[in-house]
């Protein structure tokens, strides 16, 4: 992709034909539309300044992918699928392993050169039970990270098959969740969605500048709140780090070539700074953080999520579950929905289980929460310490017109809320 | 552009008929677009450009084994051809590993095809000044989208089938203030400014009812009407898994209950794949030809699930030449009785819902979806709007509310060009009216 700018004016042009004519084509192009759009321009690039930094980066790998054959890979995946179908009411299952190699060049007329090269592992597993109409799923697909096979013992994947399985047929056989108002601890795997959610997108500047408000959305919090609004209780601490070895979404500069660096978006419970790189925060006048990146060559680049991390507490999880008398533990998510401007939500998980006098007690299916993001994280807690903290992302988070999926990740504790709305499935 | 593309695609296949060995098939397909893509802000372009992008598959068989790859084509013969060799000899090293494929079914039928549709688009640029110059003093937000697709699909028995298609999505918005905002669209194959003047009048004249004082209401339920817009957000839900086979045969299906007749829907509820009307090429990446027409559910009852090649192999029976996903292309849901011109009379009182936002299932195998209401959903009293909705949260299974709930169906319905740029621009439309719903649960 190649980006022109015209005295006010910027277009871009991403081709697949890298050839001296296909490029010139391409130049032509985005000439054309940086003219056009200079016309009258909604953000004049003539006075924003382009970035010279000189920077590489490398994913870690300790284990490469080709120190295991394609075969024994394969072998690996039927020894899991064989574990999962344990029981007659297993109706589906599957055990996956994806990698993905990517190198991105940046470089531009004020000198910057960064040369990027990550390498992705993401391992899947699902694993489904059915009984008459009624079919439950376990499964283990969010553990992204950068890195190579040595992913897959840090994540245990090999043992997972067994547990998930057994879950499953398990919370078949359970009651629904019940309806009521009370205390809900989050696992990591579904606190990532929820700061994904309520946090990251709500916090994303070009959604607040109205950039997406015709597809993905505005959000509730405006330029105003920053620095001062009670986004959470003040257990919440927030850090934007495309800096954590080994996180999906890290990084040694964004997109526009500004250097990444790890900040607070939320301290102490208050709101800090938004998800905003150097263009929109040239656009609103106010500092940012670097994630100004596109999903390829294909798209252009705009603000989005890196790593948003809930840092971590004092509690450990025994305490936290100790802690509460009448209450739900869910775990990873399977079902989403918020509204457009990021605060009425509802997400389902996978499986839940009650909380009775300070003790994990039955299993229950179908489990959801429902709440508003302005108020839900004021009622934050208890956040556990880093021995039950865990990291996971994923490659599926969409945006923009025109549209695209990016890689994002999301590490935090398990975390209490107080007085939320549960409820479980119709029958 | 389409014949030098299509004369390429067509060189390359045949190539790789020359490349393969005496007991080697291949497939291979291409996924390209040449496309404009303008976005607007504040009726200001926010970012411009052009996208031109060639992906090629190739999947090699060898009995029962098959192996797949893609890359995105150079337009240098020369280039592309020594990639294609790589790709080959790598595709043959991973055949001589990989177990077989019990499910592979081949398109052994030679059902070649051509299918050209040659618009008379305005140049993107030209639309750029009538879109900019109409909306002058409006906060109007969207995309504008321009260019031409096409699709190609070739095999080793001699099958070449190409699509290709110029046309235009602009998908937008005019904003009031906040989160209050008309929502509209302006798609098809001939650029007509005046069709464009028209849509952002009726836009502008709603944007004073966004001005008022939202309404508010409790959790509780509620009579709603849902505009096709609304509808087809429903239906968009659906085709995750709803109308599949494979999801049927495991067991996993959101209409599973409705499969097995423990539940059903209303019988004004038919709902059918109708790639005959749609815009979407009528062949797939293996190359099986679609059926024009599959019936899915009529009148309330579960017909059949549209079914892939692949899972006909796996379950038996006659598969639709549909794709992996065995999602629709071109859902069609009927029209009912309901006067679209007394569709405020007919409410009374309760939520005119122009779009649903986020939808996502709160309980799939109770076909149970959640979701908000979003841009100009109003409040309406004795057939009168009085007031924008503030958004609100549905909770709701499909088989209460497209089932005894459901007063009736528009008696016209609307046609939607899906505006999805995820990866390349879609070529999904669909067909479906609006409802009129009782006691529809809203929770939050």
């Amino acid at each position: 992709m190649v980006t022109l700018r015209n005295r006010s004016g910027s277009g871009y042009a991403g081709t697949s034909v890298v050839t001296e004519k296909g490029l010139q084509e391409a130049v032509q192009r985005a000439d054309r539309w940086a003219s056009l759009s200079g016309q009258d321009p909604l953000i004049d690039y003539s006075s924003l300044e382009m970035n010279s930094l000189k920077a590489d980066y490398k994913s870690r790998v300790d284990k490469s992918w080709d120190s295991s054959t394609l075969d024994e890979k394969i072998k690996l995946l039927m020894t899991i699928n064989h574990k999962l179908k344990c029981d007659d009411r297993i109706v589906d299952w599957s055990a996956g392993l994806t990698r993905v190699e990517t190198e991105i060049l940046y470089s531009n007329s004020a000198g910057a050169n960064i040369e990027q090269s990550f390498v992705f592992l993401m391992p899947s597993i699902r694993v489904f039970a059915n009984e008459g109409g009624e079919t439950i799923r376990r499964s283990f697909v969010d553990r992204c990270h950068q890195g190579g096979l040595e992913i897959l013992a840090q994540t245990q994947f090999h043992d997972r098959a067994n547990v998930l399985a057994a879950e499953a047929i398990h919370l078949l056989q359970s009651d629904n969740c019940p309806s009521t108002s009370c205390d809900l601890i989050l696992a990591p795997d579904q606190m990532m969605l929820q700061i994904h959610e309520s946090i990251g997108h709500p916090l994303e500047l070009d959604r607040i500048l109205g950039d997406e408000r015709n597809y993905a959305g505005t959000s509730f919090v405006t330029l105003d709140m920053l620095g001062s609004y009670q986004y959470g209780s003040e257990l919440l601490n927030v850090t934007f780090d495309p800096t954590v070895s080994g996180e999906l979404a890290s990084y040694a500069a964004d997109d526009e070539g500004t250097k990444a660096r790890r900040e607070y978006l939320i301290k102490d419970g208050i709101l800090k700074r938004p998800i905003g790189g150097k263009t929109s925060q040239h656009r609103a006048d106010i500092s940012g953080v670097a994630c100004t990146r596109a999903s390829s060559w294909n798209r252009p680049p705009i603000d989005r999520m890196a790593n948003i991390n809930v840092e971590t507490g004092q509690s450990t999880l025994e305490e936290l579950i100790s802690s509460v008398e009448n209450g739900v533990l869910m775990e990873t998510n399977l079902s989403w929905s918020i509204d457009d401007s990021r605060n009425k939500f509802q997400f389902g998980c996978e499986k839940g289980q009650l909380i009775q006098d300070g003790k994990l007690t039955d299993l229950v299916k179908n489990p959801g929460y429902r709440g508003v993001s302005s108020n839900f994280w004021r009622n934050l807690k208890g956040v556990s310490d880093s021995r039950s903290s865990d990291t996971y992302g994923t490659p599926y988070c969409g945006k923009g017109e025109p549209n695209q999926i990016i890689r994002v990740g999301h590490g935090s504790p398990y975390c209490l809320f107080s007085e939320i709305e549960v409820f479980g499935g119709d029958k | 552009m389409s014949a030098t593309a299509q004369t390429y695609f067509n060189e390359l296949a045949d190539y790789i008929t020359t490349q393969i060995k005496v007991n080697e098939k291949f497939t291979c397909w291409l996924s390209g677009e040449s496309s404009d893509f303008v976005r607007i802000n504040q009726s200001k372009i926010r970012q411009a450009g052009h996208i031109r992008q060639d992906v090629f598959s190739v999947d090699l068989i060898v009995g029962k084994k098959h192996a797949e790859a893609s890359f995105r084509l150079t337009e240098d013969l020369e280039t592309d051809r020594r990639k294609l060799l790589d790709i080959l000899q790598s595709l043959r090293q991973t055949n001589d590993i990989l177990p077989e494929d019990p499910h592979l079914l081949i398109a052994e039928e030679v059902n070649s095809s051509e299918n050209v549709r040659s618009e008379n688009l305005a140049t993107s640029s030209n639309a750029m000044d009538s879109i900019l110059s109409l909306s002058e003093g409006l906060d109007l937000v969207g995309i504008f989208a321009q260019g031409e697709l096409y699709r190609a699909f070739a095999n080793s028995f001699g099958q070449r089938n190409w699509y290709s298609s110029s046309n235009f999505n602009f998908d937008w918005s005019v904003y009031s203030h906040g989160d209050k905002a008309v929502k509209c669209s302006y798609a098809g194959v001939e650029w007509n400014e005046a069709t464009l003047a028209a849509k952002l009048e009726d836009a502008k004249k709603l944007i004073p009812l966004m001005n008022h004082e939202p309404k508010v209401i409790q959790p509780g339920k509620y009579r709603a009407f849902l505009a096709p817009a609304a509808v087809n957000e429903l239906m968009s839900l659906l085709c995750w898994g709803g109308f599949s086979r494979k999801a049927q045969e495991t067991k996993q299906s959101p209409l599973y209950r409705l499969m097995t007749g423990e539940e059903s829907l209303s019988e004004k509820i038919s709902i059918c794949e109708n790639i005959a009307d749609g815009i979407a090429p009528n062949f797939g990446p293996q190359g099986f030809i679609k059926s024009p027409t599959v019936p899915l559910i009529q009148k309330g009852k579960f017909t059949q699930a549209l079914c892939s090649a692949r899972t006909a192999k796996e379950y038996g029976g006659e598969h639709h030449g549909a794709s992996g996903s065995e999602s629709p292309d071109a859902l069609e849901l009927a029209a009912g009785q309901l006067d679209q011109t007394k569709i405020l009379e007919e409410l009374d009182t309760g939520l005119y819902i122009s779009n649903l936002w986020y939808l996502n299932y709160s309980d799939r195998m109770a076909c149970r979806m959640t979701g908000m209401t979003r841009f100009a959903s109003l409040w309406v009293e004795d057939g009168t709007v009085q007031a924008p909705l503030s958004v609100m949260r549905f909770d709701e299974s499909m088989y209460r509310a497209l089932g005894k709930n459901l007063i009736d169906l528009t008696n016209e319905q609307e046609i939607m060009l899906d505006p999805g740029t995820y990866f390349e621009r879609s070529s999904s439309s669909s067909k479906v009216p609006g409802a009129l719903i009782k006691d529809m649960n809203f929770a939050l």
